[in-house]
């Protein structure tokens, strides 16, 4: 036994990120009662996420393993620490005015943004599956409240109770894959089951290994909305509030293809053989089923997120591939789709007004005669997500196709490029509909937006540029970052 | 962490009919999970399974002669604890706007 349970200062510093916004987190919910004034939350959960992103880098300077092998800092983790912390910054200016005119701004809408993040952080820096299982939780059930923020709001209460029932259901079938692959391999650190499944000596049976991958891969793709595990995203992320459906699409999606990353990678390393094809199968049924489904729909947020499936779908392609290549290219195809993602669902916060009423694709014929600068910001959103050069998304498409095809994986990359091509029109629709349309009932009279929205849009708009005019920038990092494939 | 745990007063029960017993209330959970149209009994399925997994954790603890995989099963219960909360919060605030726990009549958001 130990003799000295007490942490170590540097066991202190490698989780701090996520230390600092549990306290301050608990303390926003013992302010809220005292506090009138519920504006001062906003800046103090601004500063605090900026304060998480500090430590992060400051934690990185220390890389190497905390609390027993728990908790593992290296580039990977803080990548995916600073993407979901920069996802939390974006959401929380998007959300202060959406909450003061729908009346319901609160402490602890931001004190449980901030847990959510605790919760990403967690499962970005996991190096156990007790960890990864607990890091999930604290997010999930975070974003369960926000799906149902506003609780007098029926599609809010639905959104939730859908996402809280299938969630927890796909939380339990990644439990039995821990539980089952602890009783194979005698451990539930990373680092050993790869050791123990990669020794001569195994001798338990490959297939129970298998079905533990399998059992995992259930829960994982449930969280990265991946097929047949889809089925939840549209309901809610178009009940949800809609900087929440921002946060929902992008955090958590992020920090769950980190832990899915890590996992596969690294404990089931030695298997791979055995799930790439698995991966390779559910990335075709996912884009296929994101963009096929994507194409009749009417309301903007379902629209997005069927697109944001399409997307799960398109980064399970270089997760496939199973290269430190592939890996990277994930890192940089999940930091753009942050930006585009957040933007364009920043600008339907915007468009859709109090209540809601505004989420139908009709409604935002004209908007480029009334709001241009508004109507120009979502067609970069939208030339991105689609995939156009001199934006993000295009290099992320490129480094994505590139890494299968270096992976032998033509098939996978053709159809995923015929899927691509697809999408293109179900994006350009609402480019017609913008442009090509008188103004309606629903452009006309619109107030301005309020400054914190339009920094979000411009700031994910500028994102989104810069990194499709020089991706180098982030793909440098990415590569230095990445998570070395062990042979 | 090596350490003897007592030994079980019934271990004439094999190990396999732990995981056995596991896996049945695993799939009673899912078929609960899947059949049931009360968003109550739903979430008791949820429950079900979660404590299934439990008791793979305690028996494989058991057999290798380990306290993590008891330890574990506290985390789940912990876990599974905080879901209820919320669950149940979340049940509540659904009858209040809608006067009904049926799975099939919570369907406002479609195509």
């Amino acid at each position: 036994m130990p003799a000295n349970l007490w942490p170590s200062s540097t066991d202190l510093l490698r989780f701090g990120p996520e230390i600092l916004l549990t306290l301050i987190g608990t303390l926003f919910m013992v302010l809220e009662p005292l506090l009138d004034g519920k504006r001062i939350f906003r800046t103090l959960s601004i500063l605090t996420l900026l304060g998480a992103a500090g430590v992060t880098l400051a934690a990185h300077d220390a890389p190497g393993l905390s609390f027993s092998n728990m908790v593992i800092v290296d580039g990977f983790a803080t990548f995916f620490r600073l993407l979901v912390l920069g996802v939390a910054i974006l959401t929380v200016f998007l959300s202060g005015d959406y909450l003061e005119k729908e009346g319901h701004e609160t402490g602890e809408f931001y004190a449980l943004v901030l847990f959510s993040v605790v919760g990403q952080c967690i499962m970005a820096c996991a190096n156990e599956l007790i960890m990864v299982f607990v890091g999930i939780e604290i997010s999930s059930i975070a974003s369960y409240i926000l799906t149902g923020y506003l609780r007098d709001d029926k599609r809010n209460n639905e959104a939730a109770i859908k996402y809280f029932l299938l969630g927890s259901f796909a939380t339990a079938f990644l439990l039995y894959g821990v539980a089952w692959i602890y009783g194979l391999t005698g451990s539930t650190n990373l680092t050993d089951i790869r050791t123990v499944l990669s020794s001569p000596n195994f001798t338990n049976s490959a297939s129970l290994v298998g079905m533990s991958a399998a059992l995992m891969f259930v829960g994982f793709a449930f969280k990265v909305s991946a097929a047949p595990f889809q089925s939840w995203a549209p309901d809610v992320y178009q009940g949800a509030p809609s900087p929440v459906s921002a946060f929902m699409s992008a955090g958590p999606k992020a920090a769950a293809f980190a832990v899915f990353i890590r996992v596969f990678l690294t404990a089931y390393g030695p298997i791979s053989d055995t799930w790439t094809p698995l991966v390779a199968m559910a990335a075709l049924a996912t884009m296929t089923i994101g963009n096929f489904a994507a194409l009749r729909q009417t309301n903007i947020k379902r629209l997005l997120a069927y697109s944001s499936i399409a997307h799960a779908g398109y980064v399970l392609v270089a997760i496939a591939a199973h290269s430190t290549v592939g890996t990277q290219a994930v890192m940089f195809y999940l930091a753009s789709y942050v930006f585009m993602n957040v933007g364009a669902f920043a600008v339907v916060t915007y468009f859709a007004r109090k209540g809601e009423q505004y989420v139908s694709i009709d409604d935002l014929s004209g908007l480029a005669v009334r709001q241009p600068a508004m109507a120009a910001m979502l067609t970069i959103f939208m030339l991105s997500l689609i995939g156009v050069p001199l934006t993000a998304g295009f290099f992320g498409k490129f480094y994505i196709f590139k890494a299968a095809l270096d992976a032998n994986l033509v098939w996978l990359t053709i159809l995923g490029l015929l899927n691509s091509a697809v999408a293109a029109y179900y994006y350009l629709r609402i480019l017609v509909v913008m442009y090509m349309r008188e103004p309606g009932e629903a452009t006309n009279n619109m107030d301005e937006a309020p400054f914190a929205l339009r920094v979000t849009v411009w700031a994910s708009a500028l994102a989104t540029l810069v990194l499709g005019v020089m991706p180098g920038l982030l793909l440098d990092v990415a590569g230095r970052w990445v998570l070395a494939i062990a042979r | 962490m090596d350490f003897t745990l007592p030994p079980l007063p019934i271990a004439a029960i094999p190990m396999s009919a732990y995981l056995i017993l596991s896996a049945i209330l695993f799939g009673l959970g899912i078929c609960g999970f899947l059949f049931r149209r009360n968003l109550i009994t739903v979430f008791m399925s949820i429950e079900l399974m979660l404590n299934a997994v439990n008791l793979s954790f305690v028996a494989f603890s058991h057999q290798m002669k380990q306290a993590d995989g008891q330890i574990y099963s506290f985390f789940v219960m912990v876990v599974a604890a905080a879901e209820a909360a919320v669950g149940l919060a979340i049940i509540l605030t659904v009858f209040k706007n809608r006067e009904t726990l049926e799975v099939d009549e919570v369907d406002n958001l479609k195509l």
